[in-house]
């Protein structure tokens, strides 16, 4: 992989986060009230005042002038105060962001372990019992919503069993294996909900890669040389077959981030997810826009990344 | 099934969805409330088959929405190859890469009050859960129908009709277009699943339709507190989402098979 290509790649990475910019500011823009509607329904701030604080703030601005203001103040890193939790915006998503990282990052891994045995296994063995079975979970998996899969988790594991506690706690106090036990133990559920969701529809795609590969003529090759069919499996037809399954991760990125607000919002999760909601809740703007758009950064990113990726699967992209 | 229940239960199971009954709350199935009640004694038979009406015509109507959408983008795109082709495709790259859910919870939640004033609470709610589904659902439709459009409009008999001196909106309307919409309609079946978990997921955060309307998310949601006394209450709207979405996508399956005789496996 060249280092070109990677040059390349975060070159186009700039126009989409600047389009996700605009789109997301084109939103807020359209979007009717007055930030300061508080202000002048207050007797108490006179209009020369109101007025010096739209001029302060630009609000009276042609369009693209406070589009550029946003954006710069965004890349400082300034962000805004929170109405609701009176701090700044900035430290309150850097509070937030390693609990989702960390809930996405282990329910990814979840979702490939569970994802590619069970999709190459279906595929070597193609309409057999295991195929069938393997298929119609995988169906019922991505039919059922997140949301509804984890109430269904809480029914049985925290009310019925016991099992589980259902409420996510940051602040567990203590500290060495027990501490990190009672943090695994609450991060089970959510990681497993959206887990086994994502690894759902993997299935399938992981399934039907392989099938692509296997009949291939270089895989036959391989067979006819007399290499075993495990290695032939492991060796030749899954690298092969891996490369549109990380496309479609990444792919996928939006979707995951979706459920992680739900299932956040589910088991009170402190994440970025119910940060989101709480904010839209207690109608609190500046909350509201840098989480979006944290969120859609992080998109992007992960979607770099899998690009990357992508160039050292398969040697052959980098130098188109 | 599950649409002819949604359509005609509402004359068959007469029990108004806000009849409160202290006296019956939380019960569980019996012979008077077959699915039981909630915390007012509300019947949940009755609000689910209410709710069920919403959650079809929400699922339908967006997906209306993004079929028509993506239909227009995808034929201007594909009849017009080089810039408008490629401004339009770097239009469509944005929008799959924007996430989907927070952009969602955004727009309800910014316009939520003006459509409120417009057309009503019941009304806004949903035209603006409509048109905010479905504006953000087109692009795979848009693709496509772009991939369609650029193979079909070299074959022969587009060539034929071309020289018969047809115009450019009748060959798109009359000879592309019809062939094209095979997969197009797939798309659309799955979209309305799709379109199906999303009213759901936002009535269920709180954010879709007011709570006094019960549709299947909002329903779910006034139930998570009471899970420990009330399990019935969660588990049979969640079910009803869950058979509804899966016989949708079993159709889009089978579609997909009865359109594609390509496709072998």
């Amino acid at each position: 992989m060249s280092r070109q290509y990677i040059i390349r790649r975060l070159l186009i990475t700039i126009p989409s986060l600047l389009g996700i910019s605009i789109v997301l500011f084109a939103i807020l823009a359209l979007a009717p009230g007055d930030p300061f509607e508080e202000l002048a329904t207050n007797p108490a701030v006179p209009p020369e005042v109101r007025a010096a604080l739209r001029a302060k703030f630009g609000l009276d601005d042609p369009v693209w002038t406070r589009y550029l203001h946003w954006l710069g103040a965004m890349i400082q890193g300034d962000w805004g105060f929170s109405f609701a939790s009176r701090m700044d915006v900035d430290t309150l998503i850097l509070q937030r962001l390693p609990t989702t990282l960390i809930v996405i990052g282990s329910s990814q891994v979840i979702a490939i372990l569970v994802a590619l045995p069970v999709g190459v296994l279906a595929a070597t063995r193609p309409y057999s019992l295991f195929d069938q079975i393997a298929n119609t979970l995988a169906f019922v998996g991505f039919s059922l919503p997140t949301f509804f899969t984890g109430l269904l988790f809480i029914l049985v594991f925290s009310i019925q069993l016991d099992w589980l506690p259902f409420v996510y706690r940051a602040d567990i106090a203590g500290s060495g294996w027990p501490w990190l036990w009672a943090h695994i133990k609450q991060s089970i559920m959510p990681v497993m909900v959206l887990g086994l969701f994502q690894g759902a529809s993997l299935v399938r795609f992981v399934r039907s890669s392989v099938l692509d590969v296997i009949k291939l003529d270089y895989v036959t090759t391989a067979r006819s040389k007399g290499i075993g069919e495990r290695k032939v499996i492991t060796k030749h037809v899954v690298r092969n077959a891996l490369i549109p399954v990380v496309t479609l991760v990444a792919l996928q990125m939006p979707i995951v981030f979706g459920g992680a607000i739900v299932t956040e919002q589910i088991f009170r999760v402190p994440g970025i997810g119910s940060l989101l909601i709480s904010a839209m809740l207690a109608n609190d703007t500046p909350v509201v826009m840098a989480v979006t758009f944290v969120i859609a950064c992080l998109v992007v990113i992960f979607n770099l990344i899998a690009d990357i990726l992508y160039g050292w699967l398969d040697p052959r992209i980098s130098f188109r | 099934m599950l649409f002819a229940a949604v359509a005609f239960g509402p004359i068959l199971w007469p029990v108004a969805i806000n009849e409160i009954d202290f006296a019956a709350k939380l019960q569980g199935p019996s012979w008077k409330h077959p699915l039981g009640t909630d915390d007012l004694g509300q019947d949940l038979l009755a609000r689910l088959l209410y709710g069920g009406r919403i959650s079809l015509a929400v699922g339908l109507a967006a997906m209306v929405v993004a079929v028509v959408v993506g239909v227009l983008v995808g034929a201007v795109a594909g009849m017009s190859s080089g810039r408008v082709d490629a401004v339009l495709m770097w239009l469509t790259d944005l929008f799959l890469a924007l996430p989907l859910l927070p952009l969602l919870l955004l727009l309800v939640y910014l316009f939520r009050d003006t459509f409120k004033g417009m057309f009503g609470v019941e009304g806004g709610a949903f035209i603006l859960i409509v048109a905010v589904i479905g504006g953000l659902r087109w692009m795979q439709v848009a693709r496509l129908v772009r991939a369609q459009f650029l193979s079909l409009r070299e074959k022969e008999f587009v060539e034929a009709a071309r020289a018969l001196g047809a115009s450019k909106v009748r060959l798109v309307a009359q000879h592309i277009l019809p062939n094209a919409l095979g997969p197009v309609i797939v798309a659309g079946t799955i979209d309305v699943a799709a379109a199906i978990i999303a009213e759901s997921t936002l009535s269920f955060l709180g954010l879709g339709f007011p709570s006094d309307i019960p549709t299947w998310g909002s329903v779910l949601r006034d139930a998570k507190d009471y899970l420990d006394i009330a399990p019935h209450w969660a588990l049979f709207p969640g079910a009803a989402i869950f058979l509804a979405v899966i016989a949708i996508n079993f159709i889009g399956d089978g579609l997909r098979d009865a359109l594609d005789p390509r496709r072998v496996l």
